[in-house]
C-alpha cells in the first residue's frame, strides 16, 4: 500500500514530501485508490526544468473524508497506459502525450486532444511535423463499417451562436452508434502560457478561461494561491465569493432551461428564462460592474464590497424575480407535451458515468452524490448547507430536473448569505509564494468541478499549472449519450450537458 | 392554456425602449475610460509600464489609451495616481483600428454608418453569420442576449443566420486561434459579395487577454479586413448593439 500523502481542498504539501515512485507502483497506486472508488481528480505530467527529467503527479480523493492523495512517478517513454483499467484517465493520458510528446503504451484510443504542438523537445507523440502547426480534426476517427452505414460530419463552425468543435456521427438511418468529438479549435495555450506565472496577465486569462464560469475558475485559482501561500480569505469575502458563484449557477442553469425550452418549442419558457438569466447576470454586474463577476474575486478576497444599500437593493432585486424564475420553470416542467420530449432521452447508465468519471450536474442526473461544495467544503459551504441534490435516470429530463432543483437552493442560499453578511475586510494580503510547493484548488462551478492545482519552483514562480474544467471529463458523457438515439435529438441532448468548448480546449 | 396565458401576465413586458430611451447601466460598469493628465506627477510615464496589455502609452507627448487593447479590469492597475477612471458610457464601438485610440481630449470616433450603397442594402434587413474563433463565451453569451426579448434585435431587422450564405457579414468573437484561422476565413470566403466583418470584443481586436500568445492571432484585423470594432471584454450588449444601429445608420451621430 502507498503511503497516504493527505492535502485538503485549499491546502499546499511540500513537494519534498511527495515520494517518487517507480512506475510500476505509482501505477498500482493509482489503481488500487480506483478500484476502492477513489475519484481521480487529476493526472497530468510536469518539466521541472528543460533538462530535467519529466515527472508525473496524479491527485485522487483519499480514504480519509474530504482529503485527496498525491503520487508521483517519472514519466519515461513507455509508460503503461492505465486508461483501459481506469477509463478516466483516458483523456489524460492523451492530453501528456500531446503536451510532452511521450505516448502511454497500449492506450486504447490515443489521439491528440487539443490539436497543438509539444511542449517541450521535438517528439511529437503521432509523427507530426513538429516543425508545423497541426491541423485540428485531423486523427483517426473511429468508423463504423457497414453497406448502410453513414457517416455526418458537423463543425466546427455551427448553425447559431456557439462555440466551435467537430462532432462525427456514425449512423445507421437516423439512428446514432457512435459519436465522436473532436475539441481543439478553441486552444489558446493557457496552461503553457501559465508557466514561471503568475504574470500580471494571469488573472484576466484565469477569467477568460471558460467566460461563463469566471467566479468559478477564478476563485478555484484563489484557493490555490491562497492555499500556497496559507492565507485565509476573510468570512465576508468568502461570503461574497459564494454569493457570486450561486448567482453564476443561477444565470447559467435558467439560461439551460430557457435553452432546453426552445429546443423543444415551448417557446414562454424559452422567452421568460432568457430575460432572467440576464436578471442574474445584472445582480453580479451590480456588485462588480462586470455581468461575468469579472474583477470580482481575487486571490486573498474580493474587490468589492456590498455598501447596506446595494445589499437591500439585491435582495430586492432577487425578491422580484424569484416568482417569476418558479413560474416560467413551473410551465415548464408541468407541461406534459415537454416532459414527453425529455425523458428517456439522451439516457447515461451510472456505471458509464462513473467509469468514465462524469462530474457536476451530468453525473448528478445519473444519481452520483458528487458535489465539491459538499464533499470538500471551503466557507461558508458546509456539508450541511448544500443539499445531495441527485435524480436517477441519467436522461436529458433528470440533467433538467437536477438544474431546477438547484436553482431552488440556490435562490434561497444567496438569499439567505445576502441577509447574513458577516461584517469585516474584504481581503487579506498575500505573501510571496513559496518555493517547491503544491496547492489544490477545488471549486463546484455551475457545470461541476473546477480542480485548479499549482507547482512553483525554487523561485516560488508556477513551474506548472494545471486546470481541469469539468467539461474534460463531460463531453465523453455527452457522446455516451447519443448511443442508439436518434440524430435528431442531437441538439436536446447537447443542451442537456451545455459544456463549454473553451474551457476544454485551454 | 389558462396557466399559460396567466403566466405571460406575471412575467410583465419586458424589452426595453432603447434606443429611444437611454438604458441605465449599474453604476461599477467599468465604460468608456477618462484620462486626466492633470492629476499626472511631472515626467511620471508609469501608465506604460502598469498595465499588462498595453493600452497605455505615450503619443505625440499627451497620454493615449487603445479602447482595443483596454480590457476594463476592475484592478485597474495602470495610474497609481487616478488619471485613469472608468465612466458608465457604454458607446464605445468605431468604424477604423486608429480610432480606439483615445486621450483627454479625444474620445472614440463613434462608428459612422456603412457608405451609401451598403447602407442601402443592409439597413433595413441585415444578416450576421457569428464566428467564435477562441472567444471565452462570454462575448458569444453577450452577442446571443441581443436575441431575448430584453433586446430583441428582430425589431432592427437584425438576425444571426446559420448559413454563412445567407449573411451579409461576420461578427467575429475570439483572438483567431491557429486552429480556428481556417475556418474562419472559410466561413468568410462563403458570405456573398459585398459583405462585412465585425469585430466583436477585445479579443477579436487584438487578441484581449490572450495577445500576443503563440496560439492565437491578436485579432480578426490580422487576416481580415474590419468594418466595425466593439471594444470591451466582453463589451456589454448595449455596446454592441449601438454598434449595430450605428453602422445601420439607425442612431444619431450625437447620440
Ligand atoms: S474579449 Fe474578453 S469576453 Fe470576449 S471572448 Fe475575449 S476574453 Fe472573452
Amino acid at each position: 500500500m502507498t503511503p497516504e500523502i493527505a492535502l485538503t481542498n485549499g491546502g499546499r504539501l511540500p513537494l519534498a514530501a511527495i515520494p517518487v515512485l517507480p512506475f510500476p507502483e505509482f501505477a498500482s497506486g493509482v489503481i488500487d485508490l480506483i478500484r476502492h472508488s477513489a475519484t481521480p481528480i487529476a493526472y497530468f505530467a510536469d518539466q521541472p526544468a528543460p533538462e530535467a527529467p519529466p515527472e508525473l503527479f496524479a491527485v485522487l480523493t483519499a480514504a480519509t473524508p474530504g482529503t485527496f492523495t498525491v503520487l508521483r512517478s517519472r514519466l519515461a517513454p513507455g509508460f503503461t497506459s492505465l486508461t483501459t483499467r481506469a477509463p478516466q484517465l483516458h483523456l489524460f493520458e492523451r492530453e501528456i502525450a500531446e503536451q510532452y510528446g511521450i505516448a502511454a503504451s497500449d492506450h486504447p484510443w490515443l489521439k491528440p486532444v487539443r490539436f497543438h504542438s509539444v511542449w517541450h523537445g521535438t517528439t511529437d507523440a503521432w509523427g507530426r511535423d513538429p516543425g508545423r502547426h497541426p491541423q485540428p480534426g485531423v486523427m483517426d476517427f473511429f468508423r463504423v463499417e457497414g453497406a448502410e452505414i453513414h457517416e455526418v460530419g458537423v463543425g466546427p463552425v455551427h448553425a447559431g451562436i456557439i462555440e466551435p468543435g467537430h462532432f462525427r456521427f456514425q449512423c445507421f438511418g437516423e439512428k446514432v452508434l457512435h459519436l465522436e468529438i473532436s475539441l481543439g479549435y478553441q486552444h489558446r495555450g493557457i496552461e503553457r502560457l501559465l508557466l514561471g506565472g503568475p504574470w500580471p496577465q494571469t488573472p484576466s486569462q484565469i477569467e477568460t478561461m471558460a467566460g461563463d464560469t469566471t467566479v468559478g475558475h477564478m476563485t478555484a485559482y484563489s484557493l490555490v494561491l491562497e492555499g500556497l501561500t496559507g492565507t485565509v480569505a476573510p468570512p465576508r469575502a468568502q461570503a461574497l465569493r459564494a454569493v457570486a458563484l450561486e448567482l453564476e449557477r443561477l444565470a447559467n442553469h435558467v439560461g439551460d432551461i430557457g435553452a432546453l425550452a426552445g429546443d423543444v418549442g415551448f417557446l414562454p419558457t424559452a422567452s421568460y428564462c432568457g430575460r432572467l438569466r440576464g436578471d442574474y447576470l445584472n445582480m453580479t454586474a451590480a456588485i462588480c460592474g462586470s455581468r461575468f463577476g469579472r474583477g470580482l474575486v481575487r486571490p486573498g478576497g474580493v474587490l468589492f464590497d456590498l455598501e447596506p444599500a446595494r445589499q437591500a437593493r439585491l435582495l430586492q432585486t432577487l425578491a422580484d424575480i424569484v416568482p417569476n424564475t418558479r413560474g416560467a420553470l413551473s410551465l415548464f416542467f408541468e407541461a406534459p407535451s415537454v416532459l414527453g420530449r425529455l425523458e428517456g432521452v439522451g439516457k447515461v447508465l451510472t456505471d458509464d458515468a462513473l467509469g468514465l468519471g462524469l462530474v457536476g450536474v451530468a453525473a448528478r442526473a445519473c444519481g452520483l452524490d458528487c458535489d465539491t461544495r459538499r464533499a470538500f467544503p471551503v466557507a461558508p459551504y458546509t456539508t450541511e448547507n448544500v443539499p445531495a441534490i441527485t435524480e436517477a435516470s441519467g436522461d436529458v429530463f433528470a440533467r433538467a430536473r437536477v438544474r431546477q432543483r438547484e436553482i431552488e437552493h440556490a435562490l434561497a442560499f444567496v438569499r439567505q448569505a445576502l441577509e447574513n453578511l458577516p461584517a469585516g475586510p474584504i481581503a487579506t494580503p498575500l505573501t510571496a509564494l513559496p518555493a517547491d510547493t503544491l496547492a489544490l484548488g477545488l471549486v463546484e462551478g455551475w457545470r461541476g468541478r473546477l480542480a485548479h492545482i499549482a507547482l512553483t519552483d525554487a523561485q516560488g514562480r508556477f513551474r506548472r499549472y494545471k486546470v481541469i474544467d469539468p467539461s474534460f471529463f463531460n463531453w465523453s458523457g455527452l457522446a455516451m449519450a447519443l448511443r442508439d438515439e436518434q440524430i435528431s435529438d442531437f441538439p436536446l441532448c447537447n443542451k442537456s450537458f451545455n459544456l463549454s468548448y473553451c474551457g476544454f480546449d485551454l | 392554456m389558462l396557466r399559460i396565458l396567466y403566466e405571460r401576465f406575471q412575467q410583465g413586458y419586458r424589452t426595453s425602449p432603447f434606443p429611444k430611451q437611454e438604458p441605465t447601466l449599474p453604476d461599477r460598469f467599468r465604460g468608456l475610460p477618462r484620462l486626466h493628465p492633470e492629476r499626472c506627477a511631472a515626467g511620471c510615464r508609469e501608465c506604460a509600464q502598469g498595465c499588462p496589455f498595453g493600452a497605455i502609452r505615450e503619443q505625440h507627448g499627451a497620454l493615449a489609451l487603445d479602447l482595443g487593447r483596454c480590457l476594463f479590469c476592475a484592478d485597474c492597475h495602470a495610474c497609481p495616481h487616478g488619471a485613469l477612471e472608468f465612466s458608465t458610457d457604454y458607446r464605445l464601438a468605431v468604424r477604423r483600428r486608429e480610432e480606439l485610440t483615445i486621450t483627454a481630449d479625444r474620445g472614440p470616433v463613434l462608428a459612422a454608418p456603412l457608405d451609401a450603397p451598403l447602407k442601402e442594402l443592409f439597413g433595413r434587413s441585415f444578416k450576421l453569420r457569428q464566428v467564435s474563433a477562441g472567444g471565452c463565451n462570454a462575448c458569444e453569451a453577450d452577442v446571443n442576449v441581443l436575441g431575448t426579448l430584453v433586446f430583441d434585435l428582430g425589431r432592427f431587422g437584425i438576425q444571426f443566420v446559420a448559413s454563412p450564405r445567407h449573411a451579409d457579414g461576420i461578427l467575429v468573437t475570439g483572438p483567431v486561434t491557429e486552429n480556428m484561422r481556417e475556418a474562419l476565413l472559410a466561413t468568410y470566403a462563403a458570405v456573398p459579395e459585398p459583405k462585412v466583418v465585425i469585430a466583436t470584443g477585445a479579443c477579436a481586436i487584438n487578441g484581449g487577454p490572450f495577445s500576443n500568445a503563440p496560439e492565437v492571432h491578436n485579432g480578426v484585423g490580422a487576416l481580415l479586413p474590419v468594418d466595425l470594432f466593439i471594444p470591451g471584454c466582453p463589451p456589454h450588449p448595449y455596446t454592441i448593439l449601438d454598434g449595430l444601429l450605428r453602422l445601420l445608420g439607425r442612431r444619431e451621430v450625437a447620440d
